[in-house]
């Protein structure tokens, strides 16, 4: 009888606290997974604003985040597009963002890609730390003021956010 | 040259709150105006403070100390979720605000191919598979992306060499075919059965990139160069257990008998974060028992990746077969470590009975930062193998790059292994393993020239050898005794008590007696270089402490490439010397202390001393010592590694 009583009473524990896990994780896995990022806002907007986000389990938010990165290297790359014909003096130095740019999106995304998708998240991490490291050698090679700076530290952000995410997954 | 603006934003002048401009999230931004600068504001404060932590803990040296903030440690800490962070691919640009981003050339970048060291003809290539010896060849499998230089749609390349060194490219081994590893053929070892038969175990990426082992065996055991090789109709065989997360079961190692004749494997894996190796038994390698117990199991360092196993004779210096136990054996255990990226094994004893291993010391037990390693720069998902024909048993590791993805893919290329080591218990010390370069190596030493200098304090002398790209260096080093008397007899002389080459140990920071050694791969006038030295100081039981470290910080006038100073203890015994050896073969620099009981490899990219501009210097940065060197240095043959033809294989031509 005693027994049956403390076993109700643990289970009553088990499902109270089942419940509220279910209550306190689910909106805030978000939340909860920036918080052990470098940049907790950055990470909480591009998550929020994506449709995928709120099911999104660790794997799936990385993936996210290199979608942003992604869509921030296309955007970056219409502008250095754009830059060719209103800053012709710059040519060499956006020739080297060029390739730059196009490697975060040939080489860096597809393997971030494949690599979190598939379980092996060091080569997911070698990606995303790459995709920063591309769009501050890029922003090096201006002289004088680059016309990318703010792009350029978007990529840096999002680069350390994706990283720290990533490495959950180790 | 006009200053560029740094790309740290710790040191930018623009006002943080203007980036919000080129915010990537207008949607947000609109929604939460104010919230969102405060938010980048405060971003950028973690973002700069995070940033110099990395710089200050990716094991190059920093003079940024700004790690004050307690939060941000945490953070860091709780981030990286490893006690020690180090990895390669983290980026760090020079102080130097003139630095403009470098554009590699193809010439430059073509001299990076190495010449004797194992690299595919063009495209990615990550860890050695099933090395082994079958009917005169010795056979290396490794992981590869035939579609481009970073990871990805991995295959097991094949290569067969009659001597390690001599390689012939042979067609892909096994493709992802079937849906136990539709998303990669990953790796796996070979074993001998007693018949002479091999099977290998892989570890596949299934359709649903579930990680599974797979069985696979030569389609025709007649044909030495193992070209077909068929996967068992019954894949796979085995399934992550209960309590294993799905993409957290890989690398499955040899078999090794246990004493009621099964077959046992080890599988690494994790538990939370501590990490694990999975034992089974089988007879047939179709059907295994699982242990209850784990093989070992070490707290906090997460995930092992490319676990080994294997025994060493605490008496003799010849190899052992896997299964060899006995009094006179100890067994390693060595593991990958996916937080760091580092390979580390251990000593120990292996209990057949119920397949358990206990390390020597706890201390440093498999994966602990301060434990061994088989090299201390850039070498990772290494593996051994008994080679039956020499007796021996011989480790191949994965050495990657350190240079951006956008020159791997320039370039074409990516990553190299590392010249095949023999790998034996260090008999006099007992406490640590030595590895060499394989004999077969000096086949390809050419010309030959001997030294004899004594170096004075603060002195750089050019060794004058010629061309100095594909070099390999044997050197004996002495210390004139009276100056370690006068060293060991002054108190002034302080102690230092916490030495390492990451931190104190820059190659231009001169102490009583050290640093030196040679510059490997520099130009005439110094601008580029890469010295491999020797730094000896006082401990605190007035004992002198040898240290090997290699400093590629000045490696490269290129900033788009990591340049850490790797090294770590040496220990010397009693009336040896103090020995070196170096294998230079253009962008990676192998260093062998003390026969081999410290190893460092890494990968430098210079931009001016290549090709006929490539120097080799001596040099002594001690403050107090003069140190007397006897060094043999040899020119490199090429390897001339190729795709294999019927003339290269022996086989005469039909008609």
């Amino acid at each position: 009888m005693k027994n049956m009583k403390m076993m109700m009473m643990m289970m009553m524990v088990v499902v109270s606290e089942a419940s509220m896990m279910v209550m306190v994780s689910e909106p805030n896995m978000i939340e909860q997974t920036c918080k052990e990022t470098p940049d907790f806002n950055l990470c909480v907007s591009l998550l929020d604003s994506d449709p995928r986000g709120s099911s999104a389990d660790t794997s799936g938010l990385a993936l996210i985040l290199v979608d942003k990165i992604k869509g921030l290297a296309t955007k970056t790359l219409n502008e250095i597009n754009g830059l060719y014909k209103r800053r012709p003096e710059l040519k060499h130095a956006l020739d080297e963002c060029s390739r730059r740019y196009k490697t975060i999106l040939n080489a860096d995304v597809p393997e971030a890609i494949e690599a979190i998708s598939k379980g092996v998240p060091k080569f997911g991490e070698d990606g995303v730390i790459d995709a920063g490291v591309e769009a501050s050698v890029c922003e090096r090679g201006f002289i004088g003021k680059s016309p990318l700076t703010n792009l350029t530290k978007s990529m840096q952000r999002i680069s350390n956010v994706a990283r720290a995410i990533v490495r959950m997954l180790l | 040259m006009a200053i560029t603006e740094s790309l740290l934003p710790v040191t930018s002048e623009q006002d943080p709150l203007s980036d919000s401009r080129s915010d990537p999230i207008p949607e947000t931004r609109r929604r939460r105006p104010i919230k969102i600068h405060l938010a980048v504001f405060s971003g950028f404060l973690l973002i700069a403070l995070y940033v110099a932590l990395i710089v200050t803990h990716d094991g190059s040296v920093s003079k940024n100390g700004a790690n004050e903030d307690g939060t941000v440690v945490e953070s860091r800490a709780r981030l990286a979720g490893v006690s020690e962070k180090r990895n390669e691919r983290i980026w760090r640009f020079s102080d130097d605000q003139k630095t403009v981003a470098f554009a590699w050339n193809n010439t430059m970048l073509s001299w990076q191919r190495t010449a004797f060291h194992f690299q595919p003809e063009k495209n990615w290539m990550n860890d050695p598979n099933g090395p082994l010896f079958y009917k005169g060849w010795y056979h290396f499998f490794y992981q590869y992306n035939p579609n481009a230089a970073v990871w990805g749609d991995i295959v097991w390349g094949h290569a067969v060499s009659k001597d390690l060194i001599h390689w012939l490219y042979l067609p892909f081994a096994m493709v992802p075919d079937q849906w136990y590893d539709a998303n990669g053929v990953w790796t796996g070892s070979a074993t001998f059965l007693d018949d002479g038969s091999i099977v290998m175990l892989y570890t596949g990426s299934t359709d649903k990139f579930v990680q599974v082992q797979n069985l696979a065996y030569p389609e025709d055991p007649k044909d030495p160069l193992l070209l077909k090789w068929t996967k068992f109709s019954g894949n796979p065989v085995l399934v992550p257990p209960p309590g294993i997360g799905t993409k957290d079961f890989r690398d499955p190692t040899t078999a090794w008998k246990t004493s009621a004749g099964k077959w046992r494997i080890t599988i690494g894996s994790k538990i939370n974060r501590t990490g694990i190796s999975l034992v089974y038994d089988t007879t047939d390698f179709k059907t295994y028992e699982k242990h209850d117990t784990l093989l070992h199991q070490v707290p906090n360092t997460g995930m092992w990746e490319c676990v080994d196993f294997y025994p060493v004779s605490k008496t003799k210096a010849n190899g052992l077969d896997t299964s060899v136990n006995g009094p006179d054996v100890k067994h390693i255990v060595k593991a990958s470590m996916d937080d760091t990226r580092i390979d580390h094994y251990a000593i120990g004893t292996y209990y057949d009975s119920n397949a358990t291993w206990v390390p020597d010391n706890p201390k440093i037990d498999v994966g602990i930062s301060t434990g061994l390693r088989y090299d201390y720069g850039k070498y990772y998902a290494s593996k051994t193998f008994y080679d039956q024909h020499k007796r021996r048993r011989i480790l191949w590791g994965w050495i990657g790059e350190s240079d951006s993805e956008a020159a791997d893919v320039q370039k074409g290329w990516s990553s190299v292994q590392g010249i095949p080591r023999t790998v034996v218990l260090d008999t006099k010390t007992g406490k640590n393993l030595v590895q060499w370069p394989v004999k077969e190596i000096e086949s390809l030493r050419l010309s030959s020239k001997k030294f004899h200098m004594k170096v004075e304090p603060g002195t750089v002398v050019p060794v004058d050898v010629g061309p100095a790209a594909q070099l390999d260096i044997e050197a004996e080093f002495k210390i004139k005794k009276d100056d370690l008397e006068v060293i060991l007899g002054d108190d002034s002389v302080e102690d230092d008590k916490e030495f390492s080459c990451q931190t104190s140990g820059l190659s231009t920071v001169r102490g009583a007696l050290g640093p030196f050694g040679f510059s490997v791969l520099a130009d005439q006038s110094l601008s580029e270089q890469t010295p491999v030295y020797f730094y000896v100081t006082k401990g605190k039981d007035s004992k002198l402490r040898a240290f090997l470290c290699t400093d590629t910080s000045r490696s490269t006038k290129a900033n788009d490439v990591v340049k850490p100073v790797y090294g770590s203890f040496v220990p010397v015994l009693k009336g040896e010397k103090l020995t070196m050896r170096i294998l230079v073969d253009h962008s990676i620099v192998e260093a062998f202390g003390q026969g081999g009981r410290t190893c460092i490899t890494s990968r430098v990219y210079p931009t001016k001393a290549i090709y006929g501009a490539t120097k080799l210097f001596l040099f002594n940065n001690a403050i107090d010592a003069t140190v007397t060197v006897s060094f043999k240095v040899w020119q490199m043959n090429s390897a001339f590694i190729h795709p294999y033809s019927a003339e290269d294989l022996g086989v005469s031509s039909r008609t």
